[in-house]
Formats: C-alpha cells, sequence, structure tokens
C-alpha cells in the first residue's frame, strides 16, 4: 500500500517536472527564435557541398549538385556551400549567411574565396553570400542577377533543382578560373563517360595481363606496356587517395569508383577557413 | 636558511605579480587590438555606403530631376555622415553616439529617396539603378554584419577588463571600457531597397 502511494507520489512528481522542463525548453523556443546555425561538420568528409535539412531535392539530383561543387572546389579551390533550410526564422537571410558562412570557414582562409548559398523554402527566399575574396568577381549586382534571372524563374513553377543547377552554372561562369585548385586531379577535368570507358579499357587490359603472367607469356613489347600501366595506375591511385573521397569509399581500394562518382565525399581538406563580411544578394519568388 | 625566507617569499609574490599583470595586460592589448579592427571594418562598410551614393543620386537625378529637395537631402546627410569619424583609438561612448547619429541621418535619407523612387516606373527598370539597389542592399548587410562582429569583439574586451580582479589591473593600465553599437529606435531597419 505504502509502496504504490509512493510511487504514485514519484510518478507524479516525475510528470511535474517533465512538464515543467518542457514548458521551459518551449519558452526557450520562443524567446530564442532566432535561427541557429549549425556546428560546422566534424569530419573532413562531412564538409561537403550541399546540406539538404529538409530533404527538398531528391537523391540523385543533390548527388549530382554535389559532384559538380566537389568537382568545382577541386579545380578552382572555391568552396560553393548550398544549404536548404526551411525558414530564417525572421532573420535577414544573407545576414545568417554572413554569420554562417564565418562559422564554418567555407573558402580557403588566405583567399576567402566560400560561397554560401541559403535556400529557405517555407521564407520563399534564396539568397547567394559571398566571401570576402569573390566579393569584387561576384559583386551584389551579379549575385542579384543571378537570382532573379536564372534561379527564381525555376523556383516559381517549383522546380528546385532546376534552378540551384543553373544558378551555380552561372555562378561559374562569373568566377570562371580565377583561382586555382591545390588539389589537381587529372581524372577530374575528365567528364564521367570517359572515365567509365578508361576504367573498362583498364580492367580489360589488366586481365590479359594477368593471363599472360599466368601463361608464362611475357614478351617485350607487353613488358613495356605493363610498366607503363604500373606507372599510370600509381598517378592515378596516389592521385584519388590525396582527396578525401578515399576515405568515403571504404570498400573499392579507394581509387576508381568513388573518384568517379564522389558519392558523398567531402571538399578537399574540407572548410579552408573563409571569412565572410556580408556580401551578397537575395531574392524571393 | 630562516633569514631567507621573508625574501625568498617576497620574491616569489613578486614575481608572481609580475606575470599576473603581464598576462593581463597583453590579453588585453589583444583584445582591444581585435576590436580595433572590427571598428575599422565597420567604418569602411560605411564608407561604402557613402560611396554608393553620388552615382546613387546622379541615375535618380536621371529620372526625377525635379526631387530636388530630397536628393539634396541625400548629398547633405552624405557629407555630414562622412565628415564624422572615430577615430579607432578613442571609442568614446559620446564619439560612438554622435556618429551613429550621423549615419542615421544619412540612413533616413536614402529610405526617403528609395521612398520616392517607387513613383518613376522607367527609373525602377533602369539597369544601372537595379545594379546600384542591390549593391546597396549588399552594403546594408554588410554594415550589420560588421556592426555585430565590432559588439562582439568589444563585448570580449568589456567583459575582460571589467570582471573582477582584472578590473583592478584595467584601471592601473588604463584600459578603458569601449562604447557599442546601441540600436537605437529605428536605426536596425535599413533603408527599404527592396520593391
Amino acid at each position: 500500500m505504502q509502496y504504490s502511494i509512493l510511487s504514485i507520489k514519484s510518478s507524479i512528481k516525475k510528470r511535474t517536472l517533465f512538464t515543467s522542463l518542457l514548458l521551459i525548453v518551449f519558452a526557450f523556443c520562443f524567446s530564442f527564435a532566432q535561427f541557429e546555425i549549425p556546428d560546422k561538420p566534424k569530419k573532413l568528409k562531412d564538409q561537403k557541398g550541399v546540406y539538404d535539412y529538409i530533404e527538398l531535392l531528391n537523391y540523385s539530383d543533390s548527388l549530382n549538385l554535389e559532384r559538380k561543387l566537389i568537382k568545382y572546389s577541386d579545380t578552382t579551390s572555391t568552396q560553393i556551400v548550398l544549404t536548404i533550410i526551411n525558414s530564417t526564422n525572421g532573420e535577414n537571410i544573407n545576414f545568417l549567411g554572413a554569420q554562417w558562412g564565418e562559422k564554418w570557414g567555407i573558402g580557403q582562409e588566405k583567399e576567402d574565396n566560400g560561397i554560401l548559398i541559403i535556400l529557405a523554402k517555407d521564407d520563399r527566399r534564396i539568397g547567394i553570400n559571398t566571401g570576402e575574396g569573390i566579393e569584387y568577381l561576384l559583386t551584389d549586382a551579379l549575385s542579384k542577377r543571378i537570382i532573379e534571372r536564372d534561379i527564381i524563374p525555376f523556383f516559381k513553377q517549383n522546380d528546385y533543382y532546376g534552378g540551384l543547377n543553373k544558378g551555380i552554372d552561372s555562378i561559374f561562369e562569373v568566377l570562371n578560373g580565377e583561382y586555382q585548385g591545390t588539389r589537381k586531379s587529372s581524372n577530374n577535368e575528365f567528364p564521367i563517360g570517359f572515365i567509365f570507358i578508361l576504367l573498362f579499357i583498364f580492367i580489360i587490359i589488366l586481365i590479359s595481363i594477368s593471363k599472360n603472367r599466368r601463361n608464362g607469356g611475357h614478351g617485350g613489347n607487353r613488358g613495356n606496356r605493363s610498366d607503363g600501366i604500373d606507372i599510370l595506375e600509381a598517378i592515378i591511385l596516389s592521385n584519388s587517395g590525396r582527396g578525401s573521397y578515399r576515405r568515403s569509399s571504404g570498400g573499392f581500394g579507394g581509387g576508381w569508383s568513388s573518384g568517379g562518382s564522389s558519392s558523398g565525399g567531402g571538399f578537399g581538406g574540407g572548410f579552408g577557413g573563409g571569412g565572410f563580411s556580408g556580401g551578397g544578394a537575395s531574392g524571393g519568388w | 636558511m630562516k633569514k631567507f625566507l621573508p625574501w625568498i617569499v617576497i620574491g616569489i609574490l613578486v614575481i608572481g605579480l609580475y606575470s599576473w599583470g603581464k598576462g593581463f595586460n597583453n590579453t588585453a592589448v589583444e583584445y582591444e587590438a581585435d576590436a580595433k579592427t572590427a571598428w575599422s571594418k565597420v567604418e569602411s562598410a560605411y564608407q561604402r555606403r557613402a560611396d554608393l551614393i553620388p552615382n546613387l543620386v546622379a541615375t535618380v537625378k536621371g529620372y526625377a530631376a525635379h526631387e530636388k529637395e530630397t536628393l539634396e537631402g541625400v548629398i547633405k546627410a552624405r557629407s555630414e555622415a562622412t565628415k564624422t569619424t572615430i577615430n579607432a583609438g578613442d571609442l568614446t561612448p559620446e564619439k560612438m553616439a554622435q556618429f551613429q547619429q550621423a549615419q542615421q541621418g544619412l540612413s533616413g535619407a536614402l529610405s526617403k529617396l528609395l521612398v520616392t523612387v517607387e513613383r518613376y516606373p522607367d527609373l525602377k527598370a533602369d539597369k544601372s539603378f537595379l545594379e546600384l539597389q542591390s549593391q546597396l542592399e549588399g552594403t546594408e548587410n554588410r554594415i550589420n554584419v560588421t556592426r555585430d562582429r565590432f559588439n562582439d569583439a568589444v563585448n570580449i574586451y568589456d567583459k575582460y577588463t571589467t570582471k573582477f580582479p582584472g578590473k583592478l589591473l584595467a584601471s592601473l593600465f588604463g584600459f578603458e571600457e569601449m562604447a557599442r553599437f546601441k540600436s537605437t529606435p529605428g536605426s536596425e531597419n535599413a533603408p527599404k531597397v527592396e520593391f
């Protein structure tokens, strides 16, 4: 009897504690309605191009953009990050963008060549925020023009991917190879199809060599060729190993397959610590 | 041995005090320098806005020459605002208030101008005006960002120099409290440049 009373008491206590905790949490929610910038991803491989917090884009579209941004970052060192959120909770999107970009350190430290694109779906607003080193190329006026001309028309038809894709292409066009990348991997400049063909040929050659070896045949001509391949292989493997592709791929020896598709690897070397001082533009639809 | 003991204690005390004072001083100097850098960024953001204005005025004039009063108001406010500068070394609350007031005057004049523009559809569609408008928008954002960061930097400095026991040393070494930006009613509303 006593036990049950005690347990009831304690359960009541717990419940009141719980509700009061809940109330406190709610109170905080209301008093700090500001958008809270997520923490910078800790792992290098998580420092990538697309952060779709609300899963607005479907998987393949998001992967496409991701691939594009990483490829661009590899060749030019300019890091463009796209984040998709529901709402900025009343914060000015460019103000938020400057804080966000600074906090994550998008772009390289010396060049400050980062760009952060924020899409707030429920606010129906998109902002392009430029790092300090980008401002003179992608000026506020140009950012605005890209938003108005290339992005918004697609968004009006609910084609988020189309708008983002076109917008990112236009940004590439504006920047047009101003910065040189530190991670130069030749295979990033090839179209993906070409890589697959190369891979295919490679495998065939490898198989034929191994067959030849098994047969004992090792002619001078073939020996030469296999030497060449060894070197090529070494170059390619070392090249792709330098980036973060390898870490993410896990399964396939770190080389080819992930390099070709870049399925979820991050920027080479992660965010470099670029600064943002509030440049950019925004627009609504 | 007993004779030396007090001297050793005093020696240790002196060394301790010295290293405390040195540590405090150097950190305070660092924070102060950070705040000053942040201040210079604030000023350059405001300067950027001031630099945009002649172009803006010229463009608007092309379409709305008879809005003389508004245009002149902007020019006057601009010269007022560029006149008022503060040396980063002496950011007293009074000077800060003065500075803020001058810049606010310019903000007010600008927003008046941009309201006027509403009446001129041709001007609103003008390419160079649109460009200036987005530059202005970006600059207002830069001003907000730099101001915010300046306040953060000052906050760190002020906290460090006013907390006990650092406060004792701060007054000894002459670290004064720095002024921050206050959002006076209406000042946080940037001139409305979106249509």
